[in-house]
């Protein structure tokens, strides 16, 4: 079947894309963007984190699921399709959330530092690289970049995205 | 055109809440339900209030009703327990305008210290309760619940928990309903509850119970979904979504509107299923009901009533096992680098003093390895549990600590009664002017509202000093002799207050010059680590590192390095 926008909604599979880090990193923007381009895309969202002790610098994960219909809030473990790290010792602790046949965006981590001089826009780099597996549209990820950011250095986030999805 | 937004379930909630015509609303903040108030306030239609505790809140969001405007209250679990007075009475007096009570349970204690669960709550006050499992559900649920407030002349608890709380889904969002207000008629037999009046109306309250009692059998939100009927179970809130999730081809019993109990449906739909399972988080009170039905269900293990559940635990309790729990391996919290709170607790670990300790930011003084704060219970505590103390441990060896939220909200009276009760020794209140772990609300002693508004600034000065402190100071917390001034006033035969002050560097970003850091002066013998400030570590060679772009330049630091190696930049 296939959402308003034309994209491909293959039968219930539910996209499971797991996010984590440490305060301050830009874990939640970034989980919040992915799941506004998939909503923008007509998908039945649904994003969950734990934010209390986001501030501190204390761990922070965030699960996002789309696709048709999607009943729970949380991934199962071994079930995540993508995981998005922005800490190394946060990815070696939660690594039993990715499926068998799951991406690790871990490499994808160092490339981000590298490329990205202002640490600020690592996580722009990061939803680049996540972008060039998943079925958004990029009119999508555009606009929810813009809406996720809250207007702030739109040209920038744009730019780094487009460089690191277009990158082989 | 239709708008959808992906919304928390807080944000949900609230903008159902306003919606359907919501005019007054008051809240104290606490995790997960804090963004229900700040959401609220952003609409000039409602008169959305940060109240100084929960019990003011509820009250204040009470009186709105009353008068006869539709009004919400909003608080974490244990918030409700400060606001259990006004909760059990307003059962009997009921409202005017439709009054909604919203509760955010914390399962898992994401940032909370206990697990209640405040379902069982609705049965103990003879409330009715509504449990969505999604955003979605808590966006639609707020309408339903001012509809059912109305209904029966009954306050109304939504009921929601950190998942529900803190997820976000798509919402297709609508219009707001304006809806005219009652007119207030005095009518003692409702409004006072004296004896004779509140006989009656617990009288009225029984008949009232059973009438809901045939609602929530009639109503859509508990619905019966028949497939395989070789498994049947019973789920509320997000235990449903987890269940759903775990055994879709199940036949369920959804539970939105949670107490009082829908009988019926629970009969018919057992009597359809073969094996039944009641799927919820916490304590078993849909079990336990089902139970005394006389109908056989299957139980979860106790171990399941420890945190909170999701899709691979549901499958766990249905294959009859028992939870194993798993060692906690997430990062600890820590002070912000820079943090006023940090300077207290180095010059309290310095003195080697007894710590009764409260709730806030400053909590993590408990943690390692700062170690400096002993006691941590509910808000307020530490006043009254160091009048106490001090009494017992004897002079100059307990201090209390608390916040400038935490002082307005509980605080204030355990001042007044360590006074009445001529208790010595010192109380110290920090005073960031914010209440900072909830994430920066304006309180009383910020002199901004919840509008943003600037209004009357509470003095803490003068409240301590009106409560009876002998002794009233004001204190920079980086200043040279705070250690001094600490040991001063706890050996005093006095009664003191220590108001430390210093803005929250989290919301003011203050940013001085850092230290310099001389690595060749740093023999590594670790003083500087026991601060625990996230801008100086031990790298992988083993060798002290100074994140300058981390630190805040508020040179605590340079005070526990004997070497030389850290020194205050002079400008
Ligand atoms: C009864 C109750 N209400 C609310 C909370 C949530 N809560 C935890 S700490 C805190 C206030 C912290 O503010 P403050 O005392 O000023 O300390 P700070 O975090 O700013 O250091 C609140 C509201 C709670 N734990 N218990």
């Amino acid at each position: 079947m296939k959402n308003e926008k034309g994209n491909e909604i293959t039968g219930n599979k539910v996209t499971d894309i797991l996010f984590c880090g440490t305060g301050g990193q830009g874990v939640l923007t970034a989980s919040e963007i992915v799941s506004l381009a998939a909503m923008y895309d007509g998908f039945h969202t649904k994003k969950s984190e734990v934010h209390g002790m986001a501030q501190r610098g204390g761990s922070v994960e965030s699960h996002v699921r789309y696709g048709k219909h999607v009943s729970s809030p949380l991934i199962e473990e071994g079930q995540a399709d993508f995981f998005v790290p922005f800490y190394k010792d946060e990815h070696d602790r939660l690594i039993a959330y990715l499926s068998k046949d799951g991406k690790d965006l871990l490499s994808d981590l160092e490339n981000a530092h590298l490329a990205c001089e202002n640490k600020k826009f690592v996580n722009t780099y990061m939803l680049g690289r996540l972008s060039k597996h998943l079925n958004i549209s990029q009119e999508s990820w555009l606009k929810a970049l813009e809406i996720g950011f809250k207007g702030r250095f739109v040209e920038e986030n744009r730019k780094v995205f487009l460089e690191a999805a277009n990158k082989a | 055109m239709k708008t959808t937004l992906l919304l928390s379930g807080d944000e949900a909630l609230a903008r159902g809440a306003y919606e359907a015509g919501l005019k007054a609303a008051a809240a104290y903040p606490g995790t997960p339900s804090t963004e229900i108030l700040e959401y609220l306030a952003k609409f000039p239609e409602v008169d959305a209030k940060w109240s100084v505790n929960e019990k003011t809140a509820y009250e204040v969001a009470l009186g709105a009703s009353v008068a006869g405007v539709r009004s919400m209250y909003s608080s974490k679990h244990v918030g409700l327990n400060v606001a259990m007075d006004p909760l059990m009475t307003s059962a009997y007096t009921g409202i005017n305008g439709g009054f909604v009570v919203v509760v955010a349970d914390d399962p898992q204690m994401a940032s909370s210290q206990n697990e209640q669960d405040n379902r069982l709550i609705a049965k103990f006050a003879k409330l009715p309760m509504l449990e969505p499992a999604s955003p979605k559900e808590a966006y639609e649920m707020a309408r339903i619940a001012f509809e059912v407030s109305e209904k029966f002349d009954t306050p109304v608890i939504i009921r929601i928990t950190t998942r529900v709380a803190h997820t976000k889904e798509n919402v297709e969002i609508g219009e707001r309903n304006e809806i005219a207000d009652k007119p207030f008629t005095p009518n003692a037999p409702k409004y006072v509850m004296v004896p004779g009046y509140a006989y009656k109306k617990h009288i009225a309250l029984e008949a009232k119970l059973l009438e809901m009692a045939k609602y929530s059998d009639e109503t859509p939100l508990n619905s019966a979904e028949i497939n395989d009927k070789s498994l049947g179970i019973i789920a509320d809130g997000v235990s449903y979504l987890y269940a759903k999730e775990a055994f879709p081809d199940a036949s369920f019993l959804k539970i939105g509107f949670t107490y009082p109990f829908c009988d019926e449906k629970i009969k018919n739909f057992a009597k359809e299923v073969k094996d039944l399972y009641v799927i919820e988080e916490s304590e078993p009170f849909i079990e336990e009901h089902v139970r005394q039905l006389g109908i056989p269900v299957k139980a979860k293990d106790v171990s399941y009533r420890i945190g909170e559940l999701n899709s691979t635990l549901v499958k766990e309790i249905i294959e009859n096992k028992k939870k194993i729990e798993k060692p906690f391996t997430a990062r600890k919290p820590v002070l912000c680098p820079g943090c006023s709170h940090r300077a207290v607790f180095y010059a309290l670990k310095n003195l080697k003093l007894t710590v009764s300790g409260d709730i806030g930011c400053y909590t993590l003084g408990a943690l390692k390895p700062l170690e400096t704060l002993h006691t941590t219970v509910c808000m307020g505590a530490s006043v009254t549990m160091f009048e106490s103390m001090s009494k017992i441990l004897g002079r100059g060896k307990v201090v209390g600590i608390i916040g400038d939220s935490t002082f307005v909200h509980s605080g204030v009276e355990g001042l007044i009664d360590a006074a009445y009760n001529g208790a010595k020794g010192l109380v110290i209140i920090l005073d960031n002017s914010n209440t900072a772990m909830t994430g920066s609300q304006p309180n009383p002693a910020t002199g901004v509202n919840a509008k943003g508004k600037k209004t009357k600034r509470l003095i803490l000065e003068d409240i301590c000093k009106a409560a009876g402190a002998d002794i009233v100071e004001t204190i920079n917390a980086f200043a040279d002799n705070l250690q001094d001034k600490i040991k001063e006033l706890t050996d005093k035969d006095a009664l003191s207050v220590l108001i430390v002050k210093y803005p929250c560097r989290l919301i003011y970003k203050i940013k001085d010059p850092v230290p310099k850091f001389n690595s060749s002066k740093c023999v590594t013998c670790g003083a500087c680590l026991q601060i625990d400030c996230p801008a100086i570590y031990k790298n992988k060679e083993g060798k002290i590192t100074l994140d300058e772009h981390l630190c805040t330049g508020c040179n605590l630091c340079v005070k526990t390095c004997k070497f030389g190696a850290l020194a205050k930049k002079d400008n």
